[in-house]
């Protein structure tokens, strides 16, 4: 199978007379098929092995304010811990991030590319490129490698001329317009405390907070998030880094250990 | 000379592309085309050559919208202007599709620019004759926008320019008398650049008005006619008093 390079192209190729209708249409890649008995078998298995479990929890939500953006910062792979410091939001460019889930390199390697689109829109039109219109790029992308292996679950956030702006992207080729997604392993239970505190009309500094406590709650019960609970706020001025914080430490902040109590009750044992 | 019009891809000697002047040549035979550009509103008119007593003169529209903000005339070659017009509404949607945006008026010109350079670069194919002019509000900013392109690709923003057959004295014309004007001021500094050139009248006239709320308006003939006579009452009006001074000092 070749690799097939289209997605790396940022304008539809300059063909000759044939081609001038679809020109304006992205090609979507063709490959050969393997020859094998049972197709479809092959292909379930493929998928299966490709199918990186996302073990990470990333969450955003749109407010008065702005958007929220939080992520943990643990790559796992099976049950071996291979990193506590993954950087999973990543600054596509100073208005708008772009969060990690799924494969780290297929996250990391689309944003980057998602970046340099933005940029050349910019220069090309001498406007910025709206959110709507960033994360369409993405999934147009990620639709045309369909079926091929990629693994990529991710949050577009910034910030426009309408405004906030969040869609959630997926290497199925899904994209949707949202006010409040979580994605990965630990979103159910990061759904689960954003629902419950989530306002509208929320201050940053309690945006914030809450963001960060439902990263760390997702990493107290989920094996494969954990390390530092990374939150950033997007205004009209660009994003911000606010809290990186380890969650071990966030645990002993939000439940001090109670001291005292069970030594008094051995004193009084041995009193006794 | 003969040797180096033939395979456009060749310059001459002397650094021409003879395909292109020659395509420059189809321009400046065809009809009349002017555009004016207000504050509020933009104004494109073309000189519509007699129609034949049996033909359905609303199946030849010569000002056409490329989407809903933006409008194009062309002068030169009408069937060419037909596939490049296609090829630029389908680019304006497939725009919309990709970037969940209307395109700027810059955007759609340069796109229309680059497919005619490209067919300047190009094995066995010839140039497109024809030159339009685009305008259009940008979709967010509300900018009104007016640009022309020509045969070699080269495009320009311009306040009021001409096109097409007795241009230069349509652009002489312009470059004397305009101003920045809005609503039906601009109308009629377009229709009167094209009166320069072309017989008086609703029929031998086409004009379009672009604003931003309602978007490209056809003018019916007898609109047309009134603002006519308005013009050539001003013109008699400015006549008068022009014979009259004299006879007073």
């Amino acid at each position: 199978m070749m690799i097939d390079m289209s997605g790396l192209e940022s304008a539809p190729s300059l063909l000759g007379v044939n081609d001038e209708l679809s020109g304006g249409f992205l090609r979507a890649p063709s490959f050969e098929l393997p020859s094998t008995i049972d197709f479809d078998g092959f292909q379930k298995e493929a998928k299966q092995t490709l199918k990186h479990a996302k073990g990470t929890t990333t969450l955003a939500f749109i407010f008065k304010e702005g958007v929220m953006v939080a992520a943990d910062s643990r790559a796992s792979m099976g049950g071996y811990i291979s990193s506590q410091s993954v950087k999973k939001i990543i600054e596509i460019n100073p208005y708008m991030l772009g969060t990690m889930a799924g494969g780290a390199a297929d996250c990391q390697f689309w944003h980057r590319n998602l970046g340099i689109k933005c940029r050349l829109h910019e220069l090309a039109n001498k406007r910025r490129i709206s959110v709507a219109g960033a994360s369409k790029l993405l999934a147009n992308i990620l639709y045309s490698y369909r079926g091929m292996g990629l693994s990529v679950g991710t949050m577009i956030a910034g910030w426009d001329e309408t405004g906030p702006g969040l869609y959630y992207v997926d290497s199925e080729g899904g994209r949707l317009k949202g006010t409040r997604f979580s994605v990965g392993s630990g979103s159910p239970y990061a759904y689960g405390v954003l629902d419950n505190g989530y306002r509208y009309d929320m201050s940053i500094e309690e945006g914030a907070e809450l963001a960060r406590r439902a990263i760390y709650h997702a990493t107290f019960r989920d094996g494969a998030s954990g390390g530092v609970a990374s939150v950033y706020y997007v205004g009209p001025n660009g994003w911000k880094k606010l809290f990186g914080d380890d969650v071990g430490e966030l645990h002993y902040k939000y439940y001090p250990v109670v001291q005292g109590t069970v030594e008094q009750e051995m004193i009084e044992v041995s009193g006794a | 000379m003969a040797r180096y019009d033939r395979a456009i891809t060749v310059f001459s000697p002397d650094g021409h592309l003879f395909q292109v002047e020659y395509a420059l040549e189809a321009v400046r035979k065809g009809n009349a085309a002017v555009g004016v550009r207000g504050t509020d509103t933009i104004v494109l008119g073309v000189e519509k050559k007699s129609a034949a007593k049996l033909q359905d003169s609303r199946s030849v529209r010569k000002i056409v919208n490329l989407d809903n903000h933006i409008a194009l005339a062309c002068a030169g070659l009408k069937a060419d202007a037909r596939v490049l017009i296609n090829k630029a509404r389908i680019e304006c949607q497939s725009h919309r599709l990709t970037v969940e945006d209307p395109v700027t008026v810059e955007y759609i010109t340069r796109y229309i620019a680059g497919l005619q350079q490209k067919y300047t670069q190009s094995g066995g194919v010839r140039p497109f004759g024809l030159s339009t002019l685009i305008v259009g509000f940008d979709p967010y900013t509300g900018v009104p926008s007016l640009y022309q392109t020509d045969p070699s690709g080269t495009f320009s923003a311009w306040k009021a320019n001409a096109t097409g057959r007795n241009s230069n004295s349509m652009r002489e014309f312009l470059e004397k008398n305009y101003k920045e004007t809005s609503g039906q001021e601009t109308i009629k500094l377009a229709i009167r650049a094209l009166l320069e050139v072309v017989e008086s009248g609703g029929k031998n006239i086409e004009i379009a008005v672009m604003t931003k709320e309602h978007g490209l308006r056809q003018f019916e003939e007898a609109e047309i006619d009134a603002i006519v006579a308005e013009i050539e009452a001003e013109k008699a009006a400015a006549e008068a008093a022009k014979k009259g001074t004299p006879k007073e000092t």
